[in-house]
């Protein structure tokens, strides 16, 4: 057997062109949009949406799905609207009731992502709390709250999240409980850091914790984010200002209160959560 | 309540009016004149993984139950892409028609605090299952029944879709091909055409064993019909 002694083919050098070498596997990605282009859109959006209030629209309460501006949600969205199921119609529908849970469900540790390991987390302890209520005003008892966010420097403990800040052996992020006869309910954490995606560049997110609610009703099910009063980077995220109604958005902001600030120990933030959807009990008032 | 309803950045105008306070609310028993306004939805993200998904999730079923079925399949996008970072949550009356559920999916280590499992004997009628990096979803869990008030309609499983990208979740339904007769009289189904009735069927491919695939949006050469999904007023 002869080997033959590898020749690479001679190659021209053309100036300009790209430079010889082994073709990629994947196309290099396209270059992410700027800032600017991100902050146009929303305002487009924005200004859109403002028209739409003025000739008297209905305000819509949640986001759209096809935020562009949110540029996962692109290839994700339904194109066709959504079929209405109205529950005085079909006041059998099996959504109008929804999965129980009780104190087998949680701890009490869950409650304070403080205290989940041997250590104290870094960064600044605070308190949140508030209600969760129906759009009829009922508290919500007894229903699973669950949360979870990133560290104080904006990173979660996630092997997805890339962000080159360091982990809090002393910190999860991950908390549950239940809510009170009242509706309520209370964790014990530390405030997340903001920190970077990559949207588009310079992509930075509010600090949030993320929340997942039950109602009495599965048509009540919800999952949003809580963020912070004052926050700088409110306008430049195109996840918060997906929801185009002022209002509405400010319903995602916690409130600082005093009150609820624990000496030297926490500081307090009060978030009222309303859930939306029919539910069974709602068919038998007449809702 | 004092409330963050300006931006200090200066983006955002003020609201016209003071929101409704739910705080100040009729409790319990009153009902405020108008209803209050929702809190918006937001996207699950892509690191709920470490939070949201249990051990046990995608078992409904209570162990070695007979009668135990299979229900799995896809979500996949309008590029027809496995979603791999989706999240779905399954609801159902229980085997007797049942609508109130029971505690116990999430059943705790009393020692360590960990999700142990659910321990086999309620029916909780409450599944989540995260997709998989192909996209895939496999939930255990007895055959769908019908509500005990109404007998004679057509069962089916209550998803809900949670997704990184979805800003808002998505309600869809998984009917059974052994209930055509009860699908008929299906106030649902029967105001759908059948190419998108179609999409709410579970289709048999196994023993006691379905499929029923998730297409958020309908690709753009049409071969993946998007779901129907649902909105409840």
């Amino acid at each position: 057997m002869t080997l033959t002694p590898f020749t690479p083919a001679p190659r021209a050098f053309v100036p300009g062109a790209p430079l010889p070498g082994p073709r990629p596997l994947v196309a290099p990605a396209p270059p992410l949009p700027t800032q600017a282009d991100i902050s146009r859109e929303i305002a487009a959006r924005s200004a859109a949406a403002e028209r739409d209030r003025a000739a008297g629209a209905p305000v819509p309460a949640h986001p759209a799905r096809d935020y562009t501006p949110y540029r996962s949600s692109t290839p994700r969205h339904p194109q066709r609207p959504p079929v209405e199921i109205d529950h005085l119609a079909d006041p059998e529908a099996v959504e109008l009731t929804g999965p129980a849970f009780g104190v087998t469900d949680v701890t009490d540790l869950d409650a304070d992502l403080t205290r989940q390991h041997p250590g104290e987390p870094l960064g600044e302890r605070i308190t949140v709390t508030g209600r969760v209520l129906d759009r009829t005003g009922r508290p919500v008892r007894g229903q699973l709250v669950e949360i979870w966010q990133a560290n104080a420097s904006g990173r979660y403990a996630h092997q997805r999240d890339q962000h080159p800040a360091p982990l809090d052996p002393n910190f999860t992020g991950v908390g549950r409980c239940l809510t009170d006869d009242q509706g309520r309910y209370t964790f014990t954490t530390i405030r997340p850091g903001a920190y970077p995606w990559r949207n588009h560049d310079n992509a930075w997110r509010p600090a949030h914790i993320h929340f997942s609610l039950f109602g009495t009703a599965f048509t009540q099910r919800l999952i949003t984010q809580m963020y912070f009063p004052g926050d700088p980077l409110f306008p430049y995220d195109p996840i918060l200002q997906s929801v185009t109604d002022p209002a509405a958005r400010a319903r995602l902001v916690a409130a600082y209160d005093h009150e609820l600030s624990r000496p030297e120990r926490t500081l307090g933030y009060r978030w009222d959560i309303v859930l939306d959807g029919p539910s069974a009990t709602w068919t038998e008032e007449g809702h | 309540m004092p409330r963050a309803t300006t931006d200090p950045a200066g983006t955002d105008r003020p609201t016209a009016a003071p929101e409704p306070d739910p705080a100040a609310a009729p409790d319990p028993a009153g009902t405020p004149a108008a209803p209050l306004p929702p809190t918006p939805s937001q996207t699950i993200g892509p690191f709920y993984g470490y939070a949201l998904p249990f051990r046990g999730g995608e078992q409904i079923a209570p162990a070695g139950r007979p009668g135990t079925i299979v229900l799995h399949g896809r979500v996949r996008d309008g590029d027809g892409a496995p979603v791999p970072d989706a999240l779905l949550e399954f609801w159902q009356a229980g085997p007797d028609g049942s609508l109130t559920g029971a505690p116990g999916s999430l059943r705790r280590d009393p020692v360590t605090g960990a999700v142990i499992g659910r321990h086999g004997l309620d029916f909780t009628g409450f599944g989540r299952v995260p997709t998989d990096a192909d996209g895939r979803y496999v939930l255990h869990t007895l055959p769908a029944t019908a509500p005990a008030g109404h007998p004679g309609a057509a069962p089916y499983l209550a998803v809900c879709v949670f997704a990184r990208g979805l800003l808002h979740h998505l309600f869809t339904r998984v009917y059974f091909p052994e209930h055509a007769e009860a699908h008929a009289a299906d106030p649902l189904l029967s105001r759908l055409p059948d190419d998108r009735a179609r999409t709410l069927l579970a289709h048999p491919d196994g023993p006691d064993r379905y499929r029923f695939d998730v297409q958020l949006q309908q690709t753009a050469d049409g071969t993946h019909e998007e779901t129907v999904f649902l909105a409840f007023r």
